[in-house]
């Protein structure tokens, strides 16, 4: 009798038994951090006084207003990067998926290869890379396709193109393993049913990778738009992002409860375009399809 | 350890990165450190009287030492014969990378009452120094205990406008914050401030990011002596930095870093630390011109000092002392190429450098020779001192100079 139930209440603990790290990990360092930061947004004070909680919505008012320009920079940033993702990473997700053949494995670690090094690092070697009299902008100006005096490192350009290098395989790997487990015989049908090279891929593969693209989009958007290390490392005079104006109210200022109020607009601002977009592919379809 | 090691030594131990600086990677794993230690704190007092302070303490045969990186040489020759005088032990460590990062990082234990786990720490001249002071947090130095400051101090370096009386603070070294330019690219002479202005060096122009730094090239360009600013006049050299800015003649905001770009042509002149273009002349024969701007420039010193809340107060005023030894403050310069507190330095370095031989007398005699790590007398009339800033100041002064860099 005992032998028989014991397995059976295991079995029924077992799932909670399983989640509990989890909840607790997240408990810890999600929920209590996030409490903690919303806290600090409606507070007010200074370093020497201290900081009480007052419910200080206008926080959030000075911060839109004196920060607007470095959010809206962030967003077109973080949008650029994941646009030059798309393009790139896609076609190299299908090539791999497709005509990847027998090394598959091999070249998905060729494009993993450089996350084995630091992401700073990675970003500081194109400070070289790019550099005005580097082995590129030299090269191109000595040969006289650039004129003496243009430049890429401090500028937009670097930015958005660092953004994009650095997040590069969190689109690719999504596509890919949607891509991947697609039923090749669908496109065959797609052709049998005289749809050419480009309607197959339109009409058949592109939909089915959709859920996909939505994840690769989700991983590379909210951290490009959130990142600093990119904007200070290649960035000029006028490419601050967000995350360097947080850092700075932390740090220099130590306005703990204004940089917390910026912490939390941009979180609402991404979560509110992530929904929009959610919606308008179809949310039930599409994270059903990415839960699969 | 003979000198022929110790030249091989500063080639190996010596990274291609500023002696201030640091790689900007180290600066964001400290800002995210930083970032967690922030707490809520506040709570100031005024600091301890002195003889309050020190009564009933003693050495306790250890402390804890936090510097910046690459101010003293890996074998850590200072420390170890500090040990062999006093049989005090020193632990060491690079943890100063940023000044409001590790202010960030030390500022919710100090509020609490508790140890930050360093007896003695550097920090610069500017506004940290003044929030430090102002929430009570440093322990005010008994000079009865630093004979060695008293007698080898140089004048500029005591009783300084920062820090009235050394109250809190002694220099550990110190280096001027002028102009570099690369003559490969710049083909005119440069001898002020107004040159960074100069719309033909459009993209071409490096600037600090450190509020106080631009603050003060933009107080001297308008003729007002950082000291003596108002409010009034910072708004002024904020208006002037903006403009510089937004008629696209900043390349960039620069934490540490300018220097490789300054070499490689990415910009052609910057804002610079005195010892920085040393080192990268010395080391890597970049060529670069260092001048003080005709309009001035700012002498800023990296201090030692002491928490309030040290567990080993009297160990950290002994090596503090110690540090003023004439023979020990040249070991120092000859490894950080910084301006030594102790004028008689470049007398000691003078005597190695005749009895020294090879690359070493070269770098020695080049050492002793420049400006930039001896300023002359006149170099130090042009020099200025830091704004001091009280905290109301401090409320309005780093917010309007940030709303000049992180556009």
């Amino acid at each position: 009798m005992t032998d028989e139930r014991r397995p059976r209440l295991t079995a029924r603990a077992a799932p909670y038994l399983l989640v509990a790290p989890a909840w607790l990990w997240l408990a810890v360092f999600f929920v209590v951090p996030i409490a903690t930061v919303l806290s600090m947004s409606l507070m007010s004070g200074n370093l020497y006084d201290g900081y009480s909680l007052t419910w200080e919505f206008g926080n959030y008012a000075a911060a839109v207003g004196a920060y607007w320009e470095q959010i809206a920079r962030s967003l077109v940033y973080g949008a650029c990067a994941t646009v030059l993702c798309i393009l790139i990473g896609y076609p190299c997700a299908y090539w791999i998926a497709f005509r990847g053949g027998a090394y598959k494995n091999a070249y998905l670690l060729l494009l993993l290869l450089p996350m084995f090094v630091s992401f700073v690092l990675r970003t500081i070697s194109w400070k070289a890379l790019l550099a005005d009299q580097g082995i590129i902008l030299g090269t191109l100006k000595g040969i006289g396709l650039l004129p003496e005096d243009a430049y890429v490192l401090n500028s937009a350009p670097a930015v958005v193109f660092g953004l994009a290098y650095n997040f590069l395989p969190f689109m690719v790997l999504p596509v890919y393993a949607v891509l991947e487990r697609m039923d090749h015989r669908v496109v065959e049908a797609a052709r049998d049913l005289y749809a050419g090279p480009v309607r197959a891929f339109t009409r058949v593969v592109l939909p089915m990778s959709l859920p996909g693209v939505f994840a690769g989009v989700i991983m590379t958007f909210i951290p490009t738009s959130a990142d600093y290390v990119n904007a200070t490392v290649l960035g000029g005079a006028h490419n601050t992002m967000v995350g360097k104006v947080i850092e700075n109210q932390y740090l220099v200022n130590n306005a703990y409860p204004m940089a917390a109020s910026i912490t939390f607009v941009l979180m609402a601002v991404l979560l509110v375009g992530i929904f929009g977009y959610a919606r308008a592919l179809g949310t039930d379809r599409v994270m059903e399809a990415s839960a699969r | 350890m003979s000198g022929i090691d110790r030249a091989l030594l500063r080639g190996m131990t010596r990274a291609r990165m500023s002696r201030r600086g640091l790689l900007a990677a180290a600066g964001a794993a400290a800002a995210g450190a930083a970032l967690s230690g922030c707490g809520v704190g506040g709570q100031g007092g005024p600091a301890p009287e002195s003889e309050d302070f020190w009564a009933g303490k003693e050495s306790n045969g250890e402390l804890g030492f936090a510097n910046w990186p690459l101010y003293m040489d890996a074998d850590r020759t200072q420390l170890k014969e500090f040990t062999e005088a006093t049989g005090i032990t020193v632990d060491y460590d690079e943890a100063v990378q940023e000044n409001h990062s590790f202010f960030g990082k030390i500022q919710p234990k100090l509020a609490k009452g508790e140890s930050i786990g360093y007896d003695l720490m550097v920090l610069s001249t500017g506004i940290e120094l003044a929030k430090l002071v102002e929430l009570g947090y440093l322990a005010p130095l008994d000079h009865d205990k630093l004979p060695n400051f008293a007698d080898y101090a140089g004048s500029t370096y005591q009783d300084p406008g920062y820090d009235p009386g050394n109250r809190f603070t002694v220099p550990y070294t110190s280096g001027i914050t002028g102009i570099a330019y690369n003559p490969e690219y710049v083909d005119r002479e440069i001898t002020g401030i107004a040159d960074l202005w100069r719309p033909e060096f459009e993209g071409k122009v490096g600037m600090m990011a450190d509020p106080q730094e631009i603050a003060n090239f933009g107080l001297l360009l308008n003729g007002t002596a950082p000291a003596d600013s108002t409010e009034e006049d910072w708004e002024k050299a904020a208006d002037r930095l903006k403009e510089q800015r937004d008629k696209g003649i900043v390349r960039r905001y620069y934490q540490q870093d300018y220097i490789q770009p300054l070499t490689n042509g990415d910009v052609w002149l910057s804002m610079a630390w005195s010892g920085d273009v040393f080192q990268q002349n010395a080391e890597e024969g970049a060529g670069l011109e260092f001048i003080v701007p005709e309009e001035g420039a700012t002498l800023w010193s990296d201090l030692m000092m002491i928490p309030a809340t040290a567990a080993n107060p009297v160990d950290a005023l002994m090596l503090m002392d110690f540090l003023y030894e004439p023979d020990v403050a040249a070991g120092l310069c000859e490894y950080i190429n910084y301006i030594p507190p102790v004028p008689e330095v470049q007398n000691i370095l003078k005597e190695k450098a005749a009895e020294a031989s090879g690359d070493e007398k070269a770098f020695l005699e080049d050492l002793v020779g420049s400006p930039l790590v001896f300023p002359t007398e006149d170099d130090y009339s042009q020099l200025h001192n830091y704004v001091p800033l009280s905290v109301e100041q401090e409320e309005t002064f780093s917010p309007l100079f940030l709303s000049v860099t992180q556009s």
